[in-house]
Parts: structure tokens; sequence; C-alpha cells
């Protein structure tokens, strides 16, 4: 620190020069200065004001440490002082001075060890801003912080219950045919991604599968993908046809008043002696592959209308025989959307991997999903769904 | 991933190497640097060894592990698997405020291990206890996780502490700013309510090695008072009163703090 400046020459001569003890003792913040081992041995007017105590009460009598909440003595001890001697100075520490009356007055310190030529302790200086407002900004902060933490545990949490009600651990036992899905969210899987599955039955031995997609992310996102999949439900035990299902369900999402939209491959299978007639109607959604006996791969569906988007839509309904040694492979784009620095997973690549891959469903799928989950190194950027139907023979 | 003691805990070697063996431990706060004045006088004579505990300076965070660091005995358990794959025997041990404590479980667990302990500025137990005096109330360790979080916003903002007027040590600058009193947060907030909560006073009574207890004068975390209880609890364990104030003398009183360690560890023991 150094003295004040002599006074311009063209200063107003009503503000006098200020003097340097005047300065000490009414500076807008706390001084004091202490021996090595913490003992008051000069403190100013302000700090003395603030705190209600008395000069006779602090110099050579008390420890700085002394005047703080126990808790802030601890710190003290443990970091400030340790600190000062380690190091040579701490700044802006918060602590609490308890005033004269008790009450307590929020602090930052600055403090600085200053030593001898020989390098021995010599003196203790500190500066003490009050920091009530301060303190409290910080406290709201704090627990802002510590609500937002909270908050999104809760979410994390909130985002798997929900995407378990979305998408079925396993599905359903259907007897006279074998049945596997597997799904992958993107990335660390914290949110509550747009695809999803489901298979019911509706009579003796009618089932419905869905398979889907909805656009964006998020609890909006999950909203509808719930309300797509109870329509389905709904709707599939009343209508026969794919594709009139497909139409209701576009009505309901357009009067749902939402931005999402959604792809589906919407299966009716009925048991039909060794195997399973099968009726799909497609909604913007990449038609199913199915792999015959002689590991041959052919598309199956016709392209129709995204569900959510627009009034007038068409959808058209393919129907053929799954019969014994057949798989019938339902995927999301997440699948041939995958890419890395060579390229695209393709759908090609996934021809070829289905024409590739062992007869059992469950294989198919979960082998499926782990070549796409590998091809991008582990963190996949979209959602991964696929469902796997096969007749045994 | 399983690293070395080197790596976890931030261990330093220096001084001879075929000299006896001096461990030293550091206190709640900081960090190894705490030693900066005292283990230099030791390394003509002994191999020095300086570790930061787990979740503090330097150490691995991910070595901390709330579960196994829910007491002093997972930090007592860390410094007898540091000093077997340092392949050390015949520690001389000195412990600094908690790590006093955590010296004294590792050598009631393994005594043939340790052949000196010393106790500076040890307290088995920081709350009072009906007529135990530890010098602290519940409400006061409350008050202490309020005024780590108070320095928390600080701590996150990356606050590099300035070092100023050593002019003549240029060594206390760059390593200090990165280490000296430097934690994780939450971490510094678990280790600080199982230093403040923990309660070693029956331990006391099952150590074999020789002990010293180095006591300030005046020193509001570990007081006189529980400086005399260690010394009489454990058994034929020595007090020396250090004309100094505060808990760090091994920072404040440095000369006092190297002569009174070694002194004992010159004697007999006995």
């Amino acid at each position: 620190m150094t003295g004040p400046d002599p006074a311009p020459p063209d200063s107003d001569a009503a503000v006098p020069a200020d003097d340097i003890e005047q300065l000490y003792d009414w500076a807008p913040c706390g001084y004091l200065s202490m021996t090595p081992g913490g003992v008051v041995v000069t403190v100013n007017q302000t700090f003395l004001t603030w705190t209600g105590l008395t000069r006779e009460d602090l110099v050579g009598v008390r420890r700085f440490a002394d005047l703080l909440t126990a808790g802030g003595r601890i710190y003290y001890e443990t970091h400030l002082d340790p600190m000062l001697h380690g190091q040579g100075s701490a700044r802006e520490v918060a602590l609490e001075v308890v005033r004269a009356e008790g009450e307590v007055l929020p602090v930052l310190v600055n403090a600085v060890l200053e030593r001898d030529q020989d390098g021995a302790p010599l003196v203790v200086r500190v500066a003490v801003f009050d920091a009530t407002e301060r303190r409290q900004y910080e406290r709201e902060l704090l627990r802002a912080r510590r609500l937002a933490e909270e908050a999104e545990a809760r979410a994390v949490e909130l985002a798997r219950t929900l995407q378990q009600t979305l998408v079925p651990p396993r599905p359903p036992e259907v007897p006279g045919l074998e049945l596997a899905a597997v799904y992958r969210p993107a990335g660390s899987g914290a949110e509550v991604g747009g695809d999803f599955y489901d298979v019911f039955q509706v009579d003796e031995d009618t089932w419905v599968a869905v398979l889907g997609d909805v656009s964006g992310k998020g609890v909006e996102a999950a909203v509808v993908t719930s309300l797509i999949r109870y329509t389905v439900r709904a709707i599939a035990v009343r209508m026969t046809d794919p594709s009139d299902v497909l139409r209701d369900l576009n009505r309901v999402v357009l009067d749902h008043e939402t931005t999402h939209f959604c792809t589906l491959a919407l299966l009716r299978l009925v048991r039909i002696d060794d195997g399973w007639q099968v009726a799909e109607s497609l909604a913007g959604h990449p038609p199913a592959l199915v792999r015959t006996p002689d590991g041959t791969v052919h598309l199956f569906g016709s392209p129709g209308s995204l569900v959510g988007v627009f009034d007038q839509v068409e959808f058209t309904t393919a129907r053929r025989f799954l019969g014994p040694g057949e798989t019938l492979v339902l995927y999301t784009d997440g699948v041939i959307d995958a890419a890395n620095a060579g390229g695209h997973f393709g759908e090609d690549g996934l021809r070829a991997r289905i024409e590739a891959s062992s007869p059992s469903p469950t294989a198919l799928a979960q082998e499926l999903v782990d070549e796409v989950v590998e091809f991008q190194h582990g963190s996949p950027r979209d959602d991964i769904a696929v469902l796997a139907l096969s007749v045994p023979g | 991933m399983p690293m070395d003691a080197a790596s976890r805990w931030n261990v330093h070697l220096s001084g001879r190497e075929d000299g006896p063996t001096l461990v030293f431990a550091h206190g709640f706060g900081c960090a190894q640097g705490m030693w900066r004045f005292v283990a230099p006088a030791f390394e003509d004579r002994y191999r020095v060894v300086l570790f930061d505990l787990a979740g503090c300076g330097d150490s691995d965070p991910a070595s901390y592990d709330r579960v196994r660091h829910s007491s002093l005995q997972g930090h007592a358990s860390d410094l007898l698997e540091l000093c077997d794959e340092l392949g050390l025997a015949e520690v001389r041990f000195v412990g600094h405020s908690v790590s006093a404590m955590i010296g004294v479980l590792a050598a009631v667990e393994r005594p043939e291990l340790f052949s000196r302990l010393v106790l500076v500025g040890p307290s088995p137990r920081y709350v009072d206890d009906e007529d135990y005096r530890g010098g602290f109330t519940a409400d006061d360790i409350d008050g202490l996780l309020e005024s780590l979080d108070s320095n928390y916003l600080g701590w996150a903002g990356g606050m590099a502490p300035v070092i100023m007027g050593n002019p003549d040590r240029p060594e206390l600058g760059a390593e200090l700013t990165t280490s000296f009193c430097r934690a994780d947060p939450e971490l510094a907030r678990h280790f600080a309510r199982v230093t403040f909560t923990s309660d070693n006073r029956a331990d006391l009574a099952r150590v074999t090695t020789p002990s010293l207890v180095l006591q300030c004068r005046d020193d509001v975390i570990a007081p006189p008072e529980v400086g005399a209880y260690v010394r009489d609890a454990i058994p034929g364990a020595r007090l020396v009163t250090l004309d100094a104030t505060g808990h760090c003398p091994n920072l404040s009183a440095p000369e006092a703090t190297v002569a009174a360690i070694a002194a004992f560890l010159d004697g007999s023991g006995e």
C-alpha cells in the first residue's frame, strides 16, 4: 500500500486531501493486524463500529479466530491459518464474525502474512468486508444448485421409469411365434428416447405388433409416445385392417395439437396352421425385412404417410404368409442412419447382417443392435429399436 | 482402474534411500504441503514419505469411496496399503490433526509395522460427550459444514490463491497454488463430517507403539486438555507442549516442531 497522492492542483478546495490515519480508521472495510499467532494488535474504527466491540476487548487480548462462529473458527484453523503460514496469503475467505451483542456479521476476509528478512513470520494483516447481502445471495445460489441437482436426479429417474412403461422389458410369450425385441437409447440413456414398441393380443389367434419412432425427445415426446401406444391398443381391438388403425391414429395425434409426429410399422398377425398371416401397414417407416429359410432377405411393405402431420393420409396394407423358418425384422431408423467416419450402416449393411445372422430372433436382434452400437463407437446418436419375429420350423 | 499407491495418494519420497522410514500424514483442511517446513529437516537421516489423504490435495478423486471413507478406519486401511505397496517397515509415523487418529488406528491394526507414533494436535473426539470435553458441539460441526459451503463458491470458480510476499522463496510459488488446501468441495464436506464426528477414544488404550503427543499451548481444535487425555489414554505416551498457538505448529512453529519430533525419534521411546 502507498500513501495518499498529493492533491492534484485543480482539486476542489472543499475536499481536503485524505489523511492516512483517517483512511485507516474509516476505510470502508475493517482492518486488523495480528501477531503470527493470531492475537489482534491493531484494529480500525470501521471494524469496531461493525462489530460493536471495543479496542480494549481486542488488542493484545483476543485472537481474530476467537471472534468467529465455532464453525468458522474450525475453518480458520484448518484452512485460513495454514494458507497464511504455508503460502503467505488467503483471499475471499467467507467467515462470520460474532458481534458484541451476539448476532453474526457475514464477512469476506483477505489476509497476508508478512515475514521478516530471515523469513520469520512478522505480522498478519487482515482486511474484512461486510458480505451480508452477498452471503444471502450466495446461499440462494447454493440452495438453487442443490435443488437443481436434486431435480436432475429426479428427472433421470423419471426418464427411466417412463422408458420402462413405453418399452416393455421383454415381449410377451406368443405360442407359435418366437419374439425378440432390443432397445438401446441414444447416448448415455438419461433422456427418454422416442422409439417404442408393443406386442399385444386382440383375440385368441390374433396379435398386433407395433414398432415406432416419435420425433423429438424428453417428456413431451414421451407423452405423445404414450398416447400413440395406448391409442393403437384401443383402435386395434375393433379394426382389423392396419391401415384403418393408422388412419384413426393420425386423427387422434392431430387432435392432440402436438408438434411431435411419428413413424411406425403396424403388424396384425393371425395364426393359421403352422404359420402366421401377416398384414402390415407403414406410416413413414422403413419396410420390414423378411428372411426366408434359404437365407435370402426380402422387403415387405408399402410406404405410407407420417402420423401426426397431414390431414390427408395414405396407408396401404401389405399381406403375406410367414411360414416356418421365416423371420420378420422391424427396426427404427437408428439402425440404418447410424454413421461413423467410414459412412452409414445403411440398408445394405442391415440386409447383410440379417442374411448372415443366426436363426434365433433373440440372437439376431441382440447382435444387430450390438453391431450398430459398436459401429458408432459405443455411443449411438439416435435410439435403436429392433423387433424380430420368427416362426419355428 | 487400479492405480499404484504413488498415483492414488500422490506419494512423494525424499531423503536418504537407505535411511529409516519417516511417514508424514497431513490433517483435515489441506494436504502434504503442511509439512513443507518440517519434512526437509529429516531428509539427511530418514527416508521421508509424504502423501495426500484420499479426497485431499492431489490424491486421485476416484480413490475416494464414500463407503470406505465413511470412517477414519478407511483412511487407516489406505495408510496400511500404502506402506505395504511401498514395502515400508519400522515406520516412524507423524500424523497431524485427524491423521493422528488415522495413525493410531493403523498402529492398532498392525503394531509390527510401526516403531514410533508422533501425534500432532490429536483429538480422539471433537464433540463434547458427557464428562468428556472435546471442545465442540454438534451444532458447531454443522457450522463448519456451512462454512465449507460458503467457501464452496470460491472453489467452484477455480480461484487460485495468489502467492505473495515470499520473493526469497520462489519455490513456494506454483506448486503451492495447485496443491495447498485444495480439495473437491463435495469430498471436503464428506471428509469434514467423518473427521469431526469420529470417536476413537476407545482405540487409544490399544496402542502399543511408543507415542508422542505434540500439543500447542493454545489450540481451539485440539485443546491442551484433549492432548493430556490422549497422553493418559495411550499406555506410556509422552506429551510435549509447544510454545505455539493455533492448530498447525508444523507451519507456525516449524523449528520447535522439528526439534520435538527429532528428540523423540532419537530417544529410546521408553
